[in-house]
């Protein structure tokens, strides 16, 4: 066993620390017991990460339009495309979308690229899909985008609020460290606001189900309710804040009246005032937000309610305090510190101060600066689709599925006149859109800095080589650079050239908190042996001396007004879809579904609909349910409970065209976006649900692929060795020919089928050499056989001797009717049967046995040993 | 009915002290009439053991569950009921049947049964008979082979050499002489007097009845083509034809079999596994076509030529060849086969000739009604020889409950009928299993559900009406028979097994619940 690598998950915003060690049998990945995120804990995601380092299937060469090729043909490629581009039509015509997946390093180059030397500013990434709201909120409250609260806070607060996050699923590791200290220390109050009840609700000691989109009037309630009772932090308030008047005044005008807010938002009025008082009583509150807030078209200003409450009652700066908006991506800040966003410009400098904008020339020594910001992400898109865009970078990421309404988004790939895509994988659904590929290095092979959700900057370090041609992403955009002439000021040997680099220019900007000038001077080694910090680095809690960004110092209340969601549901979509993660799986599945393990705790992708919905609608569990909102339709099938209120369904952000067809739920979700952050509204889509006709439903287990798919709706579950594709369909296929097409591509392989005809029923399974190579199950109803035994005999290595026959049963026989001797061997009754039939009958004699069960009818010879059978159970 | 036969009255029931025996004279005979419980018994007072007239002065008890009076000279035991001597059946004496009315015990005289045919319908319904009345009558046995009897099913194991031809005896000699039947072996009955109630023997023998039952089973198919009397060409029915077969069986050896049914299939795979070369030559193109649907016969079929068997389908034998004796087929495909062995097994025709004879009223076989009695209510009829409401039978399953029916009339002790059910066919060739029974083929109003398993050989067909099952077909893998037979005779609803049907009882929903 190697001394074994400490670097860092490249899942969830908690950015846990991992250690990984190789042994005899691969690698052994272990929680880091030394990193603050995490003290040695990990989620089951990341306890998996070691199935998801197989090279198969991984893009391990440049392709141009399908043909592997070098770097040097493929980056000429680019770079003309590019180039031409930029000289024909200014820098405004290319652009980079990137991924909160990126390290630090990677996202420094391509934003110096970007905004110094081609000179614009159309950098954006998919994190603006997730925190770009909160990011605005920050700005407008304290000058800066700077997340006031480290996960110690959640440890040490009286209250923890948690709006619009599943914490237990998204980001477990901190989930398990609050319910542990909630089990430690009940009197932590636990207040959950979700439409929805979510795992997290479990250590909740109030949820709040409200209507969808009605956080602001719930906030600004809370601020009328905190004055009403006089919780102000006067003194704070007058000495660093402004704006308190026009903020209760915009609260009083929305939400003056608990009744109002019950009303608004759709509330007992108990539980407001219950979650009025708890938040008034506690001293030390955290309010954690996620998605659930940010993804909306008020997204911001429902940041600045909640944050305007911490500002009214002081409550920030302070141990145990502060609002806290977490990330789901494990380096969406580090994207942020860098400034890899179309809105900002380096290190939280400001691309609208000039003053910033001269000092970032000046110390990268670029031809030009960006001067106004460029296309954030849905914009982006939309210029793509109509030709403003027309070279595109895309870079760890699959916006074809996250995007909102991204049917158009696949359309603006394919009308995109030069589209490159970095990426591990060939089969994303954005990369079949690609006329470049770019094989990108994956975790594990990557080295560089994340920055988690509470600022702690943390080292990845690379423990296996770079595969194939794969290079990280740092470097291709310096071969780009390179190329278009830009080489001196790329000329970067390693990450830590780049991250001094970053940290020299994240330094001595005036007020802000980012500072990174402590960690400039690391040489190589020092860098390398980085352990996880935060920032601002070598200074106390950030606000804790109450100075603000803003120029004057103080922190901003923010009047909010609070807005209904864009789309209204009405007649024609009278339902809303709500969307988010699950547990196991990460964004589009990419990695996470190459492990069996994950795969099995939601296997697909499903929709989530009230029992008493499902019944009105005729909707059976399991029934495939397409959900049309004014854009797009997406096919599901149904999961019947009611952890969704009436009139609203839940529907996984995950599946990808890769995993399943039609269940993006991207397809459905207008691009309706908030004026401020530009980030899409995805948790709430008018909808209009019907119970989708099809003939068939089947599932299969196989080796190999089923390409294409011949069926309505399909989903495939990746598994070890084998997949699982679950399909529905109409017609009446040629089930025979399709199953041996599916499962039994080699002769030697032999077969077995069964047929229900009027029922619709077919089943096959092929073996090979006692293996069972591949199942297909059809029925006309979403069918029951567990999938769980027949998987297990996929990944056992041989069948035992009873599994043959109940292979089409999909499930085991009961003991006894498997094996067993024959004793009469007439009638070929076994004993084990008898056994059964004489308990089952409460045979006594043996012609009752002849009579019931055939036994010894016959010769007769074989009655003495049923006389037996029958003297041994009396 | 005769005077000789009317019950006769012997004395009050007081007149007998409990749990011992009075002597009375019925007829010519002295009988020992013992009172046990509630119960009165009688059997011959003649003790022979000791040549005595002293049983009715034996003490009577129980001995290993059953009553018995023990007689006074030498101590035996006999069975009240049946008049077996426990320690030595050969010594058994007459049980006759008595009774308490108003009173008074009755006893009757025996009363004499004949049996003509010694296969395992007619003994079925002796053994039936033993059971339930073992006083009611003497027993006489004809039969023409010269054979105790036996179980002809069983011929097709004893020609594959799995069983031993003694093993196929029904009962040994010894049974017989203790239930007192007498057996004419080798001496069939050739005329009945049904006015003097009489049978006459090809040897001359001749026996009055009181009651007849007709057992005679059936005939063999015979080719009706040239050359089909020549020595060499067999049919598959008795232990004669069987002896032939094993004659003939040499190294190289050659044989043809006519006719792809179940005995067919059993004389074919028989022959082959003895050694020889054999063709098997069947009128249609698919073997056991009553019983077996198109897929199954290709199964079949397949897994004939697998043991070597050579297969003329669509083809039938138009000529034996050879001068004295048979040395090969023509079939209807011109092909000359060389054979010095040629079976023929294409059916067979109920034996009713000696019914007929008798004037008694026959179709295709002796008409029985539903307690199994013919036309001439002294004559019941069994097994293959009779037609009841048009069916024939050729099978052993159907016997056991016709002997139950005939046997319960003869004894007048009940009421029961025949009721026919749907019955299984079974090939019984070992590693050859195919299980039949029921409605196989796919009709309107008929649903189908099928497995297959080409490795393991296996393929099974259920077919449903009205959500019943009426069919089965199991090839390969007939463990669940019994189950499905089950499930058909009984006529339950499978609506709730439907989705696990074809898997067998160990994939009901409750048997999982169990596992
Ligand atoms: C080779 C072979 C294999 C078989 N395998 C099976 C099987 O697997 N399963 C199954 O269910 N069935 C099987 N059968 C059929 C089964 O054996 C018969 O259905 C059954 O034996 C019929 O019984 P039975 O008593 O009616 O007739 P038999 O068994 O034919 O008995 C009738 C007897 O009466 C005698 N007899 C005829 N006329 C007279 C007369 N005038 N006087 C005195 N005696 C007379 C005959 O010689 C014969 O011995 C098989 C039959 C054969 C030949
Ligand atoms: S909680 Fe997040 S960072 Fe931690 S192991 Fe799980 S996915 Fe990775």
């Amino acid at each position: 066993m190697s001394a074994g690598v400490r670097t860092t998950c490249p899942y969830c915003g908690v950015g846990c620390g991992v250690r990984v060690e190789h042994d005899d049998d691969g690698v052994r990945i272990l929680g880091d017991p030394a990193h603050p995120a995490n003290l040695g804990r990990l989620c089951s995601k990341g306890a998996a990460l070691g199935e998801t380092l197989a090279l198969e299937g991984r893009l391990l060469a440049p392709r141009i339009a399908g043909r592997e090729t070098g770097w040097d043909e493929a980056l000429e490629r680019v770079a003309r495309a590019f180039g031409e581009s930029i000289a024909r039509h200014g820098p405004e015509s290319v652009a980079f979308y990137l991924s909160g997946q990126l390290l630090t390093e990677d996202y420094y180059v391509a934003n110096k690229l970007m905004k110094g030397f081609i000179g614009g500013a159309n950098i954006d990434t998919n994190s603006r899909l997730c925190m770009a709201s909160a990011v605005v909120a920050h700005q407008r409250a304290f000058g800066e985008d700077v997340v006031p609260v480290r996960y110690q806070d959640l440890l040490e607060a009286d209250l923890v609020v948690l709006v619009g996050s599943n914490l237990a699923w998204c980001h477990p590791v901190l989930y398990r460290r609050l319910a542990e200290e909630k089990a430690r220390r009940p009197g932590l109050a636990v207040v959950v606001i979700d439409p929805r009840r979510t795992a997290t609700c479990e250590i909740a000691d109030l949820h709040l189900a409200l209507a969808p989109g009605s956080d602001a009037w719930l906030f600004n309630g809370l601020l009328c309710d905190l004055e009403r009772r006089g919780a102000a932090d006067r003194r704070f308030l007058e000495e660093h804040t402004v704006g308190v008047a026009a903020a209760l005044a915009a609260a009083r005008a929305s939400a003056a009246e608990p009744a109002e807010v019950a009303r608004r938002c759709a509330l007992p009025m108990e539980s407001v005032q219950r979650f009025f008082a708890t938040f008034a009583a506690a001293e030390r509150v955290v309010t954690l937000f996620s998605q659930g807030v940010n993804q909306s078209t008020s997204g911001v200003d429902k940041g600045s309610a909640i944050i305007n409450c911490h500002l009214y009652t002081g409550r920030l700066g302070k141990p145990g305090c502060g609002p806290f908006s977490i990330t789901g991506q494990p380096n969406a800040m580090g994207g942020r510190e860098v400034g890899g966003l179309a809105t900002a410009l380096a290190a939280h400098r400001r691309l609208e101060e000039p003053e910033d904008r001269a000092a970032v020339q000046a110390f990268w020594g670029s031809p030009r600066i960006a001067s106004r910001p460029g296309l954030k992400a849905v914009d982006l898109f939309e210029a793509v689709h109509d030709g403003r865009v027309k070279a595109l970078w895309i870079a760890g990421t699959n916006p074809v599925v996250s995007l909102p309404d991204a049917d158009r988004a696949r359309a603006a790939l394919r009308r995109c006149e030069f589209v490159v895509v970095a990426d591990c994988f060939p089969d994303t659904d954005t990369a079949a859109l690609a006329q470049v590929l770019l094989p990108a290095a994956a975790w594990g092979e990557k080295s560089g800095t994340v920055t988690n959700s509470e600022r702690c900057l943390s080292r990845q370090r690379a423990f296996l080589p770079l595969p194939g041609a794969a290079r990280p992403d740092w470097w291709m955009f310096c071969e780009l650079a390179r190329r278009l002439g830009f080489d001196a000021h790329f000329a970067y040997a390693d990450v830590h050239q780049i991250f001094a680099e970053h940290a020299r220019l994240a330094h001595g900007a005036p007020g802000r908190v980012l500072d990174l000038g402590a960690l400039a001077d690391l040489d190589a080694a020092a860098y390398d042996a980085l352990e996880p910090l935060h920032w601002p680095v070598g200074a106390g809690a950030p606000f804790a001396d109450a100075r603000y960004a803003h120029r004057d110092g103080r922190a901003r209340l923010v009047p909010v007004e609070p807005r209904a969601p864009a789309c209204a549901p009405d007649a024609q979509f009278p339902w809303v879809l709500n969307t988010g993660r699950v547990r196991d799986q990460w964004h589009t599945m990419t990695r996470t579904a190459r492990s069996a393990r994950l795969n099995r705790h939601s296997p697909l992708p499903y929709l989530d609909v009230h029992v008493d919905d499902a019944a009105e609608l005729g909707i059976a569990a399991g029934e495939l349910v397409s959900v049309r909102s004014r854009i797009g339709v997406l096919v599901a099938p149904a999961r019947l409970g009611t952890d969704s209120a009436r009139g609203q369904v839940f529907a996984p952000m995950h599946w990808s065209d890769a995993f399943a067809s039609g269940a993006r739920v991207g397809a459905a979700i207008p691009a309706a976006v908030d004026p401020l952050s530009g980030e899409p509204e995805f948790k709430h889509a008018p909808v209009r649900l019907e119970r989708t006709a099809v003939d068939w439903y089947a599932f299969a287990l196989l080796r190999g692929r089923i390409e294409p798919v011949p069926a309505f709706w399909w989903a495939r579950v990746p598994a070890q060795g084998f997949s699982r594709y679950e399909l529905a369909g109409t017609g009446r296929p040629e089930w025979s020919s399709l199953a041996r097409q599916w499962l039994a591509p080699s002769a030697e392989q032999d077969w077995m089928e069964y047929r229900d005809e009027s029922r619709g029923i077919y089943r096959a399974a092929a073996v090979s050499e006692d293996r069972l190579e591949g199942v297909l199950f059809v029925a006309c109803t979403p069918q029951s056989p567990s999938r769980g035994w027949l998987e297990e005999r996929m990944t056992d290595g041989r069948l035992a001797p009873g599994d043959r026959r109940c292979l089409l049963n999909g499930a085991p026989l009961a003991q006894g009717f498997e094996e067993g001797p024959i004793v009469c061997s007439c009638f070929g009754v076994g004993r084990d049967a008898l056994k059964v039939g004489i308990a089952a009958y409460g045979l006594v004699t043996a012609r009752q046995v002849g009579a019931r069960l055939r036994a010894g009818t016959n010769c007769g010879s074989c009655l003495p040993e049923i006389q037996a059978l029958l003297d041994g159970q009396s | 009915m005769s005077d000789r036969h009317a019950w006769q009255r012997v004395c009050r029931w007081q007149d007998i002290l409990p749990e011992s025996g009075v002597c009375a004279r019925v007829g010519e005979r002295q009988i020992a009439v013992f009172r046990a419980g509630e119960h009165v018994f009688a059997l011959d007072n003649l003790d022979p053991c000791s040549g005595a007239n002293v049983l009715a002065r034996g003490i009577v008890g129980e001995l290993r569950g059953e009553l018995v009076v023990a007689s006074p000279i030498y101590k035996q035991h006999f069975s009240l009921r049946s008049g077996r001597c426990l320690e030595s059946p050969r010594h058994s004496v007459r049980a006759y049947p008595a009774r308490v009315l108003d009173g008074s015990v009755w006893v009757r005289a025996r009363r004499r049964l004949v049996v003509v045919g010694n296969g395992i319908a007619g003994l079925r319904v002796v053994e039936e008979l033993l059971a339930i009345a073992p006083q009611a009558y003497d027993v006489v046995v004809f039969g023409a082979e010269p054979h105790w009897g036996y179980d002809r099913s069983l011929l097709s194991p004893v020609l594959a050499g799995e069983t031993e031809a003694e093993a196929i005896e029904l009962h040994p000699r010894s049974w017989y002489v203790e239930h007192g039947i007498t057996l004419h072996a080798g001496d069939p009955v050739v005329a009945i007097d049904r006015g003097r109630r009489t049978v006459r023997s090809a040897n001359g023998v001749t026996v009055g009845y009181d009651r007849l039952l007709l057992a005679t089973g059936s005939h063999p198919v015979r080719l009706d083509i040239p050359g089909a009397q020549l020595p060499g060409v067999v049919s598959f029915r008795n232990l004669g034809d069987l002896g032939a077969m094993l004659d003939a069986i040499r190294p190289q050896g050659r044989a043809v079999v006519v006719g792809g049914g179940v005995l067919g299939v059993e004389a074919a795979a028989g022959l082959r596994l003895r050694g020889m070369s054999v063709t098997l030559v069947h009128r249609h193109a698919q073997l056991m076509d009553r019983h077996l649907d198109e897929e199954a016969g290709r199964l079949l079929a397949a897994s004939l030529r697998a043991r070597g068997i050579d297969l003329r389908l669509e083809a039938t034998v138009d000529a034996v060849l050879g001068a004295t004796a048979a040395c090969g087929v023509r079939t209807s495909q011109d092909e000359s086969l060389a054979a010095e062995l040629v079976v023929t097994a294409i059916g067979i025709r109920p034996n009713a000739d000696l019914a007929r004879s008798a004037g008694l009223r026959c179709e295709r076989g002796i008409l029985v009604d539903d307690t199994m009695q013919s036309f001439d209510p002294a004559i019941y009829a069994v097994g293959e020889c009779i037609q009841h409401r048009n069916t024939t039978f050729g099978m052993v399953a159907p016997l056991w409950e016709q002997g139950r029916v005939c046997a319960v009339h003869l004894a007048e002790v009940g009421v029961s009928r025949y009721v026919e059910r749907v019955r299984p066919v079974q090939l019984k060739v070992s590693g050859l299993e195919v299980f039949s029974v029921g409605r196989i083929a796919a009709a309107q109003g008929r649903e189908v559900l099928t497995l297959r398993d080409a490795r393991r050989g296996v393929y099974k067909r259920l077919v449903l009406e009205q959500d019943r099952l009426v069919g089965a077909l199991l090839v390969g893998d007939v463990q669940d028979a019994p189950w499905y037979l089950d499930l058909l005779q009984v006529g339950r609803p499978v609506t709730d097994l439907r989705s696990t049907l074809i898997f067998g009882p160990g994939a009901t929903p409750a048997a999982a619940g169990a596992r």
